[in-house]
């Protein structure tokens, strides 16, 4: 087997064995880069010294016997929309081509003390906006099991890394399913923590309310694995939790008997395409044999998510890219005025996507409409996490299909936003609630395309989360490849 | 025809916390230019704001000072706009849940005490500062502009009085009552010119008695108390005359001009700004509950009302006592005072000559080179009769420039007074010798050139002769 296409687990008992270094799994993930990269395109920026240099320092660090943990030597990507000291971030915008952040972001931080190689910078929709990372302004990522298909986004880059053995594991970020979504359309396994439990230090904002940073792994094993790595207090990020987090595998293993589980109605009947509702149902049947309490649960006010999400997230990102103006850093274009200098670098330097969105945000905020538009979508912002909390008085977690498709063609919603907006209508609430979620494979649909199953749980409830997860990547044993993995698997 | 002012004010200031209101660079003043930054308080991609404890501690004291009611939860909120000083063109602010609200402060422009009331006291944060280069250093013209963030996330406090003040010597106390309540809580050097507590004033006529406002017109760019009341009586003079002549008066901003002595329109306000506000999700809320604010209220210094009522009470007479209040100086009053000096003696020289220089130098009275017990020292050697009062000023002055104590300074200047008789004798044998005349008439009775003699003697001495021992011995010499 190509090291490429390891777990995170199994490459880490290889590595202890003495069977595999780091260089040797960075090596494989560099070939598998190689031969992929110029139909897939998930890579904005591989730092080969960089990596080389983590990977010489982690062999030897484990000769000494200084061994890090599950992460040492283990090559990962990171969604570039977080800050790495002296490796060119773009968020995907030409407004910021070139630029060198000062500082490494927590998550970084945290996975280059646990021993991580970083492999280099994915790629992402414009500062994160988008469902099938199509709106980059250095060319789309592509779907590794069809390049004629989206990987989804925003975090399309990473899952298509992942998916493909080009990383043994990405980061992504999740404003509205943006982690979720490309897991489920890329055959990966992609969760987004609670709200606060993983710092944002770093991470380029696009909706701070909304935006969490998670894992994409190819096991649910390994999300777990890469969560313990990133989560905790980070004195540097004020909203950061506190108080000491849950032992997230505690209850792994642990099967599904007894558990609640419950089935959102208005997310998993009209709308959802039929191989996607059948492969959700037949998961749901498995849950069931497996000794699981399923009833269906009535979250009415996710009706309104997708309306409130799209005032909320626009309002916030028009402040945060308010400062992206070529006074401090990125491309400048000249003008007789700073006023004009600030109008014309922020025309030309982003994409129609987020020109649109900071448009939406600014009308949103703007005086005389707020009590309208914002202060509305906050209340209903309050209606979504009480639909929530009613809920999980009733059960343990919550399950739908995380995506309403499977990857759809590159293009196909390109010039429709309302269309590519729907894409997010199943994990947009549980980022107005702040409660985590996770998506994992359960199955093919009739064009070989992979398709997601979602499994939420209230705040700080990621044990649980991972335990029914662990239970339906069992009962599913999702074993297929992306064509693109597989026939060079198979060259 | 008259009418009547209304005018309100915002102040703010500037805190001396030693970090930055969101991140952990120094708040330091004069520093190089970008060297007390970080990516933070640059606002670069990434960043996230935390916020500094004792700013809000300090802002909730304020509040107490000023009798506001604290909070016990509020927010930060983002105030939109584009500014090329602004790190991240949103500054975090509170906008409609500040720290502390509705408070008074009492106030005398010279027409009796007067109660201004306090809207609200609240935290921002400070944006970084331009230098246009090139031509006169004005926007227009300029090559380019020069920007140092390192005043770029310094906590700043916004203070906001109701529309009660009525004349600008009224203002002027205000600000001046409002400076010496910072100092005292010693939350900022409140330094006008130095931009560390800045005025804007809200300026609007209207006839006595009517219940609605004017047409109001801001009036900024005043850096001292000084230019404070001067640009709000040129202000009402201008509004004055506009509607004596039948004429309204623009809603817009006007800049105070100090040295042409007027303010002339700045940008005006037909395009009202529209900030788009909403609650700062990188914060969480502000909360502060009832034993917090016992606490803070507990440890409040003593505020300036209290310490005039002090010093009067300790001898010091009540101009005095004001203008040591106003001045910062109650702490080197104390200090002197605890060093044996009277507080009457240590009084007059605060209340005069280290006043006088400190608006003379615009130095801050922390930085002084006179601490309590050079004061005392010098009250004591005035007192002992080793010092003249000239000589006291002169020794004084040699003190403020950094020569030395009292004692050392009057000894290198030869300024100690001469009271030793044999020499005072010598001098007054002279002087005897010298006015025969005068000498002999004393001698006969005519007392009143006692005062003749001892004057000659104290010249002759160069002023250091001690004028009571000269007194005696020209009497003794007279037989007089």
């Amino acid at each position: 087997m190509d090291p490429a296409d390891l777990t995170i687990a199994e490459a880490g008992t290889r590595l202890r064995a003495g069977d595999l270094t780091s260089a040797d799994l960075l090596h494989a993930v560099r070939r598998r880069a190689s031969m992929t990269e110029a139909v897939l395109h998930a890579y904005l920026n591989i730092d080969h010294d960089g990596a080389a240099a983590a990977a010489a320092a982690a062999d030897e660090a484990l000769r000494r016997g200084d061994d890090r943990g599950p992460l040492h030597g283990i090559p990962v990507a990171l969604k570039d929309n977080m800050v790495t000291r002296g490796l060119e971030t773009t968020c995907s915008s030409r407004i910021l081509a070139g630029y060198r952040p000062p500082y490494d972001a927590t998550v970084v931080e945290r996975l280059r003390a646990a021993g991580a190689v970083v492999f280099g910078k994915t790629n992402l929709d414009e500062f994160a906006m988008g469902s099938s990372t199509e709106n980059s302004a250095y060319g789309p990522t592509r779907n590794p099991w069809d390049p004629d298909r989206v990987p989804g986004g925003s975090s399309g880059g990473s899952a298509a890394a992942v998916a493909v053995g080009s990383a043994f594991a990405a980061l992504g970020s999740d404003t509205g399913g943006s982690i979720r979504q490309p897991a489920a359309l890329t055959g990966t396994v992609g969760m987004k923590p609670t709200y606060g439990l993983v710092s944002r230090y770093g991470l380029i904002a696009f909706a701070s309310s909304l935006d969490q940073i998670g894992p994409i792994t190819r096991s649910v094993d390994d999300s777990v694995t890469m969560l313990a790595a990133i989560a905790g207090h980070d004195p540097s990020d004020a909203t950061s939790y506190r108080g000491g987090y849950p032992d997230f595998a505690s209850s792994m293993g642990d099967g599904v008997a007894g558990l609640r589980i419950g089935v959102i109605r208005e997310l998993s009947g009209e709308g959802i395409a039929a191989d996607v509702s059948a492969a959700f149902r037949a998961t749901v049947d498995a849950l069931v044999a497996a000794g699981a309490e399923v009833s269906e649960v009535s979250l009415p006010s996710t009706e309104y998510a997708l309306s409130a999400y799209y005032l909320i997230a626009p309002a916030e990102c028009s402040a945060n890219l308010a400062r992206f103006d070529g006074v401090r850093y990125g491309p400048r274009l000249p003008g007789s005025s700073v006023e004009e200098m600030m109008a014309a670098t922020r025309a030309d330097g982003f994409g129609p996507e987020v020109t649109r969105r900071i448009l939406l945000g600014t009308y949103a905020l703007s005086a005389g409409y707020y009590d309208a538009f914002y202060g509305q979508a906050q209340k209903v912002r309050t209606l979504v996490v009480e639909d929530f909390r009613r809920a999980y008085a009733e059960v343990d977690v919550l399950v739908t299909p995380t995506s309403p498709t499977t990857a759809f063609a590159l293009g196909e919603r390109a010039d429709d936003p309302l269309a590519m907006y729907l894409s997010d209508i199943c994990t947009i609430p549980s980022n107005l609630a702040g409660d985590p979620a996770i998506s994992l494979p359960c199955g093919l649909d009739s064009a070989g395309l992979p398709i997601g199953f979602q499994v939420l749980a209230p705040a700080l409830g990621e044990p649980v989360m991972f335990r029914v997860a662990k239970a339906v990547e069992e009962l599913v044993g999702f074993s297929a490849r992306p064509a693109l993995a597989s026939s060079e698997g198979a060259a | 025809m008259t009418w009547e002012a209304v005018i309100g004010i915002e102040t703010h200031v500037e805190l001396l916390t030693r970090s930055k209101m969101f991140c952990g660079c120094p708040a330091d003043f004069g520093a190089e230019p970008n060297t007390n930054v970080c990516p933070v308080c640059l606002g670069l991609p990434g960043a996230l704001p935390v916020p500094n404890a004792a700013a809000i501690e300090w802002t909730a004291s304020l509040g107490l000072a000023l009798e506001c009611e604290i909070s016990p939860r509020s927010v930060f909120h983002r105030k939109n706009y584009f500014y090329a000083d602004l790190p991240k063109n949103y500054q975090i602010s509170q906008f409609d849940l500040p720290l502390c609200i509705g408070g008074r402060l009492e106030v005398d422009g010279g027409s009796g005490p007067r109660v201004i009331g306090i809207t609200r006291v609240h935290l921002e944060e400070d944006t970084g500062k331009s230098t246009h280069t090139g031509a006169g250093g004005r926007i227009h013209d300029a090559e380019g502009a020069l920007i140092d963030f390192n005043r770029a996330g310094i906590p700043l406090v916004e203070v906001v009085t109701e529309p009660d003040l009525r004349t600008p010597e009224e203002a002027r106390a205000y600000g001046q009552a409002l400076r010496a309540i910072v100092l005292a809580l010693g939350i900022s050097d409140a330094r006008l010119e130095e931009g560390s507590m800045r005025f804007d004033a809200n300026v609007s006529l209207r006839r006595p008695g009517a219940d609605t406002l004017g047409v109001k017109v801001e009036v900024k760019n005043m850096n001292s108390l000084r230019s404070l009341q001067r640009a709000l009586a040129h202000e009402i003079a201008r509004q004055t005359a506009l509607l004596d002549a039948g004429e309204v008066v623009a809603q817009e901003t006007r800049h105070w001009d100090e040295e042409a002595g007027r303010t002339s329109s700045g940008r005006s306000k037909e395009e009202s700004s529209d900030y788009r506000y909403f609650q700062e999700p990188d914060l969480v809320p502000i909360e502060i509950d009832a034993s917090e604010v016992a606490r803070l209220r507990h440890a409040l210094p003593e505020l300036p009302g209290d310490q005039q009522g002090r010093l009067v009470e300790a001898g010091v007479d009540e101009i005095a006592a004001r203008t040591i209040v106003a001045g910062g100086l109650v702490g080197l009053l104390d200090a002197a005072v605890t060093a044996g000096a009277s507080a009457r003696g240590a009084a007059n020289w605060l209340a005069g000559e280290v006043t006088a220089h400190l608006n003379r130098t615009g130095e801050d009275p922390s930085t002084l080179p006179l601490d309590g017990s050079g004061l005392a020292e010098l009250v004591a050697m005035v007192e002992g009769g080793e010092l003249s009062a000239t000589a006291a000023k002169e020794v004084l002055s040699g003190v403020l420039a950094g020569e030395g104590g009292p004692r050392s300074v009057a000894a290198d200047r030869d300024l100690l007074q001469v009271s030793d008789e044999v020499s005072l004798a010598a001098i007054v044998a002279e002087i005897l010798a010298d006015h025969p005349d005068e000498a002999a008439r004393l001698a006969a009775g005519e007392e009143r050139l006692v005062g003749f003699l001892v004057g000659q003697a104290m010249r002759r001495s160069g002023g250091r002769a001690d004028p009571k021992v000269v007194d005696r011995l020209i009497r003794e010499k007279t037989g007089r």
